[in-house]
């Protein structure tokens, strides 16, 4: 039961990233795709979880944490890169 | 027994994927950029904690392996969306948004932080009037 409700899990993780990417490539605005790309880390993370699952290993909870730190350090970055002109002032 | 734990497990990867789906439609639906910060922000973040979630029942009760690293990603997912969600709607607001129309007063002696941080540089050697308070220059660090 669990290989159906993975392949229910992988489908909507990658229709949710083809979204990500629409709205990525469609913007308007700068804000909107820094969005985007911080959507599509969180989403990269559930399809690295649920590969995990389907082959019942446990080491990718490292790479899904190093993709969950560096989403949030490159997303702020990006904005404060947008506020300041400047990253490390 | 095992046969109920596999249908928990499978119901928590299904609400995941779900909620991930319905945020990310959020994102492209919505109409503009602080509407669509809903989604991605609330409903993903959910979604993915769910499947963290039953990524660590299914090694927990399924594959004898205790662990709390899944704990530890959706806690830092949980922490980190409210400051993303804050510093790209700073960002957007910095082009779109006009302080004196767009927002409303803060009350205080002190504007919108974001705004601030611009006129600041311009008004640091203006001489003040005296009727508002002077602001202090920022420190060099």
């Amino acid at each position: 039961m669990i290989e159906y409700a993975l392949n229910f899990g992988f489908g909507c993780v990658g229709l949710a990233l083809l979204f990500n990417l629409w709205r990525l490539v469609a913007g308007p605005t700068v804000a909107d795709r820094v969005l985007a790309v911080d959507t599509m880390a969180i989403n990269a993370i559930a399809l690295i979880v649920l590969y995990g699952i389907g082959r019942a290993t446990s080491m990718y909870f490292e790479v899904s944490l190093l993709v969950a730190m560096f989403g949030f350090v490159s997303t702020v970055a990006y904005c404060k890169f947008i506020l300041r002109g400047d990253i490390i002032e | 027994m095992s046969f109920i734990l596999e249908i928990i497990i499978s119901a928590l990867i299904v609400i995941g994927g779900f909620f991930a789906l319905v945020g990310s439609f959020g994102l492209v639906k919505l109409p503009d950029l602080m509407t669509r910060l809903h989604g991605p922000t609330k409903a993903t973040t959910l979604g993915v904690g769910s499947i963290l979630v039953a990524s660590m029942l299914y090694f927990w009760l399924l594959q004898d392996s205790f662990t709390i690293h899944e704990l530890l990603i959706t806690l830092f997912l949980l922490l980190t969306a409210p400051i993303t969600a804050n510093v790209i709607a700073k960002a957007y607001m910095l082009d779109h948004a006009d302080p004196d129309k767009d927002l409303p007063k803060t009350g205080g002696v002190e504007g919108w932080a974001t705004f601030d941080a611009i006129g600041q540089e311009d008004d640091v050697d203006a001489p003040t009037t005296g009727t508002e308070p002077a602001r202090k220059p920022v420190p060099e660090l």
